[in-house]
């Protein structure tokens, strides 16, 4: 195939993202440098880093930060090891396989806030939940799972809701394993692990990667579970990087301060990135 | 810069096509509260009679819903004929010429609306918004373990008492606890009735400059006192807890005694949800040091959006959802204990009302007693009980909200978590203008 | 214990496990759907309620308040427009970049995916105002639009995940006899890489399917979606859990018979132990 073909075939969706990054990146940049609160539409005018200034002084914004950051790398870590193992385990043929097939990527078609509403109160509410019920008839003290592991809570909703991701795309990937590689591996007499860490594991790379790029770019934003269960709290214990931007554009309206905080999180973002890139990218073009 | 902005935006695009909304239909943005939805399914009736009207609504929950219509309106969106609004955005909106003044109709009897509602809805004289149901908050309780216990409730009890009457009724063992409180943050969840709280503990929330006064020895007392109750005499994992968590807890008879909206009321003495239906009583608010703002005053109200294409029609809807022949046609359709209430006087004046409704007498006695104008025992700058009627807070209110959180779950002092408040109540304000 | 049995052993297990993990994964589905049968009395008792008498009462409201088909007609439109749309564009650029990588593929892949950085509260305003100016509010064309562009970065790298894996000795014997680009793709990459394509527009949709930030922000009556019809249930001042059961239930039962037909098709194709 020609150079200018691949170019051809490629142009369409690097134009268009490149609009759709430069459109709405650009007016949030001005946005972040001028005085824009929805609710006083008379005070403008430009005040250089001032939005910039407000968001990075708030006292939550550091612990803000680094639960973003628990939370990205926990849920990641739990969704891939889980992913990848259950794949693993439903990956050859058996009786129903069909139905557990659904039945594990279902958590996945629930819409967050409902997901939300299902685990905070009828799973984990202390007094009326499926746990404490379970939690009593085991003679126990029920936990107060909202109250006293907040951000833990909302890792458990998050892997639950994106566990099924990982293994949409991982049992997908596995079917294209070598059948015979591992045939001959298994009469070499290579055990199960062996085979696991010396054959499956190294074609897996590439989704495992495709996997940890697309969820973190998803949990760096996550808001709805937070936002129904307990509002950020207690303090700021499940505040991220979104919700506070939430409270700046939805609550103070205040544009300017928010459009500062998305600058923020981009560059949150991009940070998290390059390292996950040095981490797994290499095994993207490979 | 405006100019700027716009032309921006135009260049940006290089289109621009006003939305033009359909002659005769009218588009409503209201909240997913039950007295709303039977406005919704009662709206044939509007338009068999007025032919040519044709109403659509967007039925939201209500933190969707705010978030949905402040945009439009400051966007100039235009994509709502009349907006569902509280009574906490109408004098704010009002003041900024973004909503129509209304003027009605003597039959409607603008007067009938009780005083404390149209005051809280209005800027300089005029009325923003039609009130549809009003609330305010008072205590519910449970008669037969307060019985049991050998104690009564007066009519205007004190924290004191409330927090012996908790104790008595307290029975862990059996899970049942004395009283049950909000603990989820948010302007509108725990801190709604913590402003209460602190109000009749002395407390307010800004100064005369505008300062705020989280850090006053009022908020202190009042925040301790909320902390040691719930902590002693409270159901676990009380910071999740807000309206529907607490209703769910004491229907299946898990609490004594709940201060919260006074359409609960409702909820709770219904058998078809509620356990103890025929257990629960009602009381005002509790009071530390002062009566004034000891129990909040909201109302669910409809507005129209300033420079709306069919103010007409829309302003005939409003007459007719919140009118008293509204009232009666609920009335006849579900009967008096289905009313919307909170708004008219003659609706409690109506005996076959008083006598569906057994909160009736409790419910009037709170709203009648709440002044949004006056609502601490100093004098503030602000107006509203429960909140302070400024564009700012909202910010505040949940962060301070998230502060009281973590002083209810331990995690911090009383002290640390009023001092925090106070730091992030203080930018907010330094951000919007007050003071340098 | 022979080497036989031992082996059956082992599957048997894993058998039961792979049953086991897939009950607890699916069992607050199951929770949800039950409760979408109860009252709302019976949604709260302490303990739970297992067993019970099941009532249509919470189906019949939703019936009676909404109009469940439009929303559902909607979220169908739109999801599966915006996937479409995103599959058109991603197909042929994916194929390009997987059969003919550069130094610079990866970091193409990288920079789209950043475009997907900026949270949506935070870029509200400036899609609002373009959204506005336009004349597109409350249409299912802009959510269609939105819908593509966001998908289209993850689209384009889960393609190029799948293509990657298919062997290029084949395209290459394809390329001797001559076969045209359009062909290849046709003929060759998209019959192979079926299964790949399936589960990426399966994601897609669902991704779609449940974007709850622009399907209301941008819409009134007209284009709501099933995110919407699920909000106008979302806590009220009262009581909702089995009524928003029962509407998430709803909302969600599409999409679950769906990903039930798609599953056959999710891990065809990618079978290329034959070929190589």
């Amino acid at each position: 195939m020609n150079r200018t073909l691949v170019r051809l075939l490629q142009a369409p969706s690097i134009i268009l993202l490149l609009l759709w990054m430069i459109v709405p990146l650009s007016m949030t940049l001005y946005f972040s440098t001028i005085r824009y609160n929805l609710l006083y539409p008379e005070r403008e005018g430009f005040i250089g880093l001032e939005n910039y200034r407000f968001f990075w002084t708030d006292a939550a914004f550091f612990p803000a930060l680094m639960n973003t950051l628990v939370l990205v790398g926990s849920v990641l870590i739990i969704t891939v090891v889980l992913g990848l193992a259950i794949s693993v385990l439903i990956d050859r043929p058996f009786r129903g396989r069909g139905i557990v097939r659904v039945m594990l990527i279902s958590p996945f078609f629930i819409m967050p806030t409902v997901s939300a509403l299902v685990w905070k109160n009828m799973m984990m509410d202390p007094t009326t939940g499926l746990f404490a019920a379970m939690w009593n008839a085991m003679g126990w003290q029920p936990i107060e799972w909202l109250q006293d592991m907040p951000l833990f809570s909302i890792i458990l909703m998050v892997s639950w809701q994106w566990t099924p991701f990982a293994i949409l795309i991982f049992m997908t990937s596995l079917q294209s394993q070598d059948q015979e590689q591992k045939e001959a591996a298994t009469l070499d007499g290579a055990g199960f692990w062996s085979q696991f860490y010396n054959l499956t594991l190294p074609h897996m790379a590439r989704p495992i990667s495709i996997v940890i790029l697309i969820q973190m770019i998803f949990h760096l934003s996550i808001f709805a579970e937070i936002f129904v269960t307990t509002s950020g709290g207690p303090g700021v214990q499940s505040t991220n990087l979104t919700y506070l931007i939430y409270i700046q554009s939805q609550q103070a309206f205040d544009v300017g301060v928010a459009s500062a905080g998305g600058v923020f999180a981009i560059i949150l973002a991009n940070i998290v990135a390059i390292f996950l890139i040095r981490a797994v990218g290499k095994t993207l073009t490979v | 810069m405006k100019t700027l902005k716009k032309t921006a935006l135009g260049i940006a695009l290089g289109l621009s096509t006003a939305l033009v909304a359909n002659a005769g239909e009218l588009t409503i943005a209201t909240v997913n509260n039950g007295h709303m939805i039977e406005m919704q399914k009662l709206t044939p009736e509007f338009e068999k009679a007025n032919p040519g009207i044709t109403v659509k609504w967007v039925t939201l929950d209500e933190g969707t819903l705010r978030s949905r219509v402040t945009t439009d309106i400051t966007t100039k969106g235009g994509q709502f004929d009349i907006m569902t609004i509280g009574m906490y955005e109408a004098p704010i909106w009002g003041s900024r010429g973004w909503l129509e003044s209304l003027a009605f109709s003597d039959a409607y009897d603008v007067d009938d609306i009780l005083p404390a509602m149209r005051g809280g809805l209005s800027h300089d004289g005029n009325l923003y918004a039609a009130p549809f149901y009003g609330e305010s908050s008072m205590i519910m309780y449970r008669k037969d373990l307060l019985d049991a216990a050998g104690m009564t409730m007066p009519d205007n009890p004190t924290w004191g008492h409330v927090q012996d009457a908790a104790a008595a009724m307290t029975d862990k063992d059996n899970g049942v606890y004395g009283i049950c409180l909000r603990g989820k943050p948010g302007w509108g969840d725990n801190m709604a009735f913590l402003s209460t709280m602190a109000n009749s503990f002395g407390a307010k929330w800004f100064n005369d400059d505008w300062t705020p006064d989280l850090d006053s020895p009022a908020w202190n007392h009042a925040v301790n006192f909320y902390v040691d109750l719930l902590n002693n005499y409270g159901p676990p994992g009380s910071s999740g807890n807000s309206f529907n968590e607490i209703l769910a807890l004491i229907n299946e008879g898990k609490c004594g005694m709940w201060i919260d909206a006074t359409i609960a009321a409702s909820f709770v003495s219904d058998p078809a949800q509620s356990k103890v239906a025929d257990d629960i009583a009602f009381a005002q608010s509790p009071v530390a040091v002062t009566n004034r703002g000891a129990n909040w005053l909201w109302a669910w109200s409809l507005a129209i959006p300033a420079g709306t294409k069919q103010k007409d029609d829309a302003v005939k809807f409003l007459e007719w959802a919140t009118s008293k022949d509204y009232i009666e046609l609920v009335a006849a359709t579900n009967g008096w204990g289905s009313v919307p209430t909170g708004t008219r006087a003659s609706t409690y004046a109506n005996a076959n009302f008083t006598a569906a409704a057994k909160f009736a007498d409790a419910e009037l006695k709170a709203i009648m007693s709440a002044n949004p104008a006056n609502s601490t025992q100093d004098e503030t700058p602000y107006v509203g009980v429960q909140f302070a009627a400024i564009p700012e807070f909202q910010a505040i209110g949940t962060a301070v909200g998230q502060q009281m959180t973590a002083a209810l779950a331990g995690d911090i002092s009383v002290e640390e978590a009023l001092a925090n408040a106070q730091t992030a109540a203080d930018r907010e304000m330094k951000k919007g203008g007050y003071y340098k | 214990m022979t080497d036989k049995q031992r082996e059956n052993l082992k599957n048997r297990i894993a058998v039961v496990a792979a049953w086991g993990v897939a009950l607890i994964f699916f069992f607050p589905i199951f929770w949800m759907v039950l409760t979408s049968f109860k009252t709302e009395g019976q949604a709260i008792a302490v303990p739970p309620l297992l067993v019970f008498e099941p009532t249509l009462e919470n189906y019949i409201e939703i019936q009676e308040r909404t109009n469940y088909v439009k929303f559902a007609w909607n979220s169908v439109i739109t999801s599966f427009g915006g996937t479409a749309v995103a599959l058109l564009i991603a197909i042929p650029s994916a194929y390009a970049m997987a059969f003919n990588p550069t130094h610079r593929t990866k970091d193409i892949l990288m920079w789209m995916l950043s475009t997907k950085m900026l949270p949506a509260v935070g870029v509200l305003m400036p899609i609002y105002f373009l959204a506005q100016k336009a004349g597109l509010f409350d249409t299912k064309l802009v959510l269609v639009i939105i819908y593509a562009m966001v998908n289209l970065p993850i689209v384009m790298l889960i393609l190029f995940n799948y293509f990657r894996e298919i062997p290029k000795e084949i395209l290459e014997a394809s390329r001797m006899d001559g076969t045209s680009t359009y062909n290849e793709i046709r003929q060759i990459v998209m019959p192979l890489a079926w299964g790949g394509i399936a589960s990426t527009a399966l994601l897609s949709i669902i991704l779609c399917w449940n974007e709850a930030f622009w399907s209301i922000v941008l819409t009134t009556t007209e284009a709501s979606t099933l995110t919407a019809f699920v909000a106008s249930f979302q806590a009220p001042e009262g009581l909702f859990w089995a009524k928003v059961s029962a509407v998430s239930t709803l909302a969600c039962a599409p999409i679950v018979i769906f990903g039930w037909l798609a599953q056959k098709q999710l891990v065809q194709g990618l079978t290329f132990g034959a070929v190589k």
